[in-house]
């Protein structure tokens, strides 16, 4: 519910909304771009990085929230730790149960392996489930794949590493060839024609649909298949730490979250899916990211010897709800100014075109707020600027919002607001995870059986992922890595030998460069109880 | 009780807590720590359905505790789980048709049009429809209308002929998807393409550019309109 005097804001917007309705608005200049995120992008500002002064990434920067879980210990006493008991033999062991993870349990089994899918909530509650805008994926007569590498290495800041964008962009037509015969519901004209529409930084409308649900449809359609098949699967389940023989991964404590018990794996081959990092609340960021989004596998592999990369960037999205408070951080999707939402500021002028790049598009608006003074006070506090949702209507006819983005009509109705009648405000948020564990193109890390797929992963979108990328990179990698790990098992003969041997090291090496003993690693879950409980210890688990 | 406050029963027992918090951070407040009971924090996942009543309303009512606004007097409870069937099939091999959904999901037959599902629905949908629709053979239509189910399992909790109406719905999304879409040709014509090694070389020139050559081609590129 808007109070009286934001109504009475929302008439500036309202009082140039014809004036805009076909105004053609010019992309910035590249010297543009870059002067705007030096001045306004939080990449660009040394404050909130920190060096690594241990492990194999030592000497990189990266967020201090990051650093914090990177430089810290495990709860595991690495010289005092039972493994003697082995409940879990497998040659494929699969960490997190998302996108990722779900599309290369399905293959591994689809090959022969013996495979375990273990995930920290249930399965497919995920930063997959959540998103809503779309999959990219150039199957159009006036599109090709040349065309969408192009888009990806110009957005990623041509940081990306050509293998990975290969093939991200190759393998698109068969993914969405995958997940339509797995009987995922792609937005589609009555000949069979995909619907596609623009995603920020792309050259052509590639972006598929289904509906404002795609990556929940996807997911709950590769949930239902890891069911039908019967693929060995637990929940509650979080992976801990690795185990190696040395420098080779072997298998891997798991801890049950309910029962608080830990259960050890031996496995030929792992995969870390476990996805990206958003409830670490970069300087203070509220994020878009599912509950389990804490950076766990970043840090697994990372003690046990895998280097990362662009750990320096993370993506914020421009267009997070600043209010109403309830629904802070969470996404107003990028779709809602591909089909015409715009922007504008307390007076309501345009300052960007809608469709630049995310990390552009979020330093604009965070300069229209702090630089120039034009955002839009909300009571909380929060700054914000207007996304301009009631001219899609006047764009493309009434009924379009609910039509197109249902869920996000929705989620604005339950709190007194009708988007298609009322500008919403919006102000970045923390997004997506751009960097990772470095991977090759069959993603395996650079330590042995070690794979990696998804948004923990790094490298291929460079240093800024384009919305729609990062579903198609989830089944793009998560299958090759399903495959790669599974027929690596088949060539080689399991090692027994599971041991902590690298945390061991891992721990020496922070002892030497003086990290505080209380800083333990990994997360698992966010601490959103009411600080005050803190004191109260007997009445708190940990 | 200060202004701002309210008192909500979380399985009966009472907390103070702020008025305009949702009900998932509500609960944080009063110290609960979620394992179960909270994915997505958005309404994208379906883990946090809640029943609840109110002290001035003898009916049961439902929302997603990431979303719902807490109420003075609240009564709640989370169900983050609720035993459910689910049917195994090979999507290949079925056909689209009131057959294959009863053959799965016998129970489909029992539904009583009591409408106890879709008053039970915190997405709106028309749940009972697309039963409905299902037994029908109308897997378009039942597909359609369950499109925005979260799996959060308030139907089946509540259905007396004890459907699982969340798997029956996903089955017709899937064979919607698989058997009834018409297919698309350009899509098909695509991965032929690619794998006839078309773009093979317009990729390996790219590969090979320096930096400056590239952001020379990226910035001219020529941009399809927007809408
Ligand atoms: C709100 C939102 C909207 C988005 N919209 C789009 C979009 O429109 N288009 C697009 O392309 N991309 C979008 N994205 C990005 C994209 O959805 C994600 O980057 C991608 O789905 C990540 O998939 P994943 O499988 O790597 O990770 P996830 O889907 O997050 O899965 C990781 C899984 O691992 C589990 N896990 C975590 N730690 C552990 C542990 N220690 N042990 C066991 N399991 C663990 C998690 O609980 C989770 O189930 C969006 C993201 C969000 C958050
Ligand atoms: S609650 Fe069960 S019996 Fe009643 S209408 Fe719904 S599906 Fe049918
Ligand atoms: S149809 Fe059933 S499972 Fe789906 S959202 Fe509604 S109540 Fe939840
Ligand atoms: S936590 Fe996912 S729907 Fe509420």
């Amino acid at each position: 519910m808007y109070t009286p005097e934001m109504l009475e804001l929302i008439k500036r917007v309202e009082a140039t909304r014809k004036e805009r309705l076909h105004q053609e608005f010019p992309l910035l200049s590249a010297d543009a771009k870059q002067e705007l995120l030096h001045g306004f992008h939080p990449d660009f500002k040394d404050e909130v990085f920190r060096t690594l002064t241990v492990g194999p990434s030592k000497g990189e920067r990266t967020p201090k929230e990051y650093a914090d879980v990177f430089e810290a210990y495990s709860t595991i006493d690495p010289g005092d730790f039972d493994l003697s008991k082995v409940d879990h033999d497998v040659d494929v062991l699969v960490i997190g149960g998302g996108g990722a993870g779900a599309s290369a349990a399905l293959v591994a089994h689809e090959q022969g392996a013996n495979v375990l899918l273990v995930t920290k909530l249930r399965l497919g509650d995920s930063n997959t489930v959540m998103a809503q805008g779309g999959i990219q994926g150039a199957d159009k007569e006036n599109d090709s794949p040349a065309i969408h590498y192009l888009d990806v290495l110009g957005g990623g800041h041509y940081k990306n590493i050509p293998e990975l964008a290969k093939a991200l962009v190759m393998d698109a037509p068969e993914i969405l060839t995958w997940l339509e015969k797995l009987g995922v519901m792609f937005d589609k004209q009555a000949d069979g024609t995909m619907i596609t529409i623009h995603g920020g930084g792309t050259s052509r409308k590639r972006m598929h649909a289904a509906r404002d649900f795609t990556g929940g449809e996807i997911m709950k359609t590769l949930k239902d298949e890891v069911l039908n098949r019967d693929i060995p699967l637990i929940e509650f389940a979080s992976a801990y730490e690795l185990l190696t023989d040395g420098d080779t991964v072997t298998g891997a404590v798991l801890y049950n979250m309910e029962t608080e018990e830990y259960l050890v794996v031996n496995a030929k081959t792992i995969i870390l899916a476990t996805g990206g990092g958003g409830r670490l609340h970069v300087t203070g960021f509220p994020t878009s990211n599912h509950y389990g989004a804490t950076a766990d596998g970043l840090v697994l592999g990372y003690r046990a010897g895998a280097p990362l990369i662009y750990m320096d960037t993370i993506q914020y999205h421009p267009t997070g709800a600043a209010y109403p408070e309830q629904i802070l951080g969470l996404l107003a999707t990028e779709k809602v100014r591909s089909i015409g939402g715009q922007i504008t500021n307390i007076e309501g002028d345009r300052f960007i075109y809608e469709l630049e790049t995310r990390d552009v598009e979020a330093a604009a608006i965070i300069r229209e707020c702090s630089g120039r003074n034009k955002g839009v006070g909300t009571p909380s506090g929060q700054p914000a600027v207007w996304l301009d949702t009631p001219i899609i209507e006047e764009l493309h006819g009434e009924g379009t919002i609910k039509a197109r983005v249902p869920a996000m009509f929705r989620q604005y109705e339950r709190f007194g607001i009708d988007m298609s009648k009322h500008p919403i405000l919006i102000y970045p948020t923390q997004h997506y995870q751009n960097g990772g564990l470095k991977i090759d193109d069959s993603c395996e890390t650079d330590v042995k059986n070690l794979y990696a797929a998804g948004e923990v992963s790094g490298g291929i979108h460079g240093t800024n992922r384009l919305m729609g990328n990062s579903l198609l990179d989830v089944v793009v990698f998560g299958r090759r890595a399903g495959a790669a790990a599974a027929e690596r098992a088949t060539s080689i003969k399991k090692s027994s030998k599971i041991t902590l041997s690298h945390l061991e090291a891992f721990h020496a090496e922070l002892e030497a460069a003086g990290v505080p003993r209380d800083r333990t690693a990994p997360m698992l879950l966010p601490e959103y109880r009411r600080p005050e409980l803190a004191g109260r210890k007997l009445a708190l688990s940990s | 009780m200060s202004q701002d406050m309210a008192t909500i029963y979380v399985m009966g027992k009472p907390y103070e807590v702020p008025k305009d918090l949702t009900i998932m951070k509500a609960m944080e407040y009063a110290g609960y720590r979620f394992v179960r009971g909270c994915g997505c924090r958005g309404a994208f996942c379906g883990a946090c359905g809640t029943v609840y009543r109110t002290s001035d309303d003898y009916r049961l009512k439902v929302g997603l505790a990431c979303q719902e606004v807490v109420q003075d007097g609240m009564y709640l409870s989370e169900i983050p789980f609720f035993p459910g069937n689910k049917a195994i099939y090979d999507i290949e091999e079925l056909t689209p048709t009131s057959e294959s959904v009863l053959k799965l999901y016998p129970e489909v037959f029992r539904c009583l049009a009591c409408n106890t599902c879709t008053k039970a629905c915190p997405q709106d949908i028309e749940v009972m429809e697309y039963i409905q629709a299902a037994l029908r053979g109308d897997i378009a239509k039942a597909a359609d209308l369950s499109f925005d189910c979260l799996l959060c399992g308030l139907c089946a909790a509540r259905c007396p002929a004890e459907i699982v109406q969340y798997n029956v719905a996903l089955l017709c999304r899937r064979l919607c998807a698989r058997h009834i879409a018409p297919k698309s040709a350009h899509l098909e014509k695509r991965l032929e393409e690619v794998e006839k090694g078309k773009f093979d070389k317009d990729i390996a020139k790219l590969m090979d550019m320096d930096e400056p050559e590239l952001a020379d081609l990226y910035n001219n590129r020529d941009m399809e309109p927007r809408d």
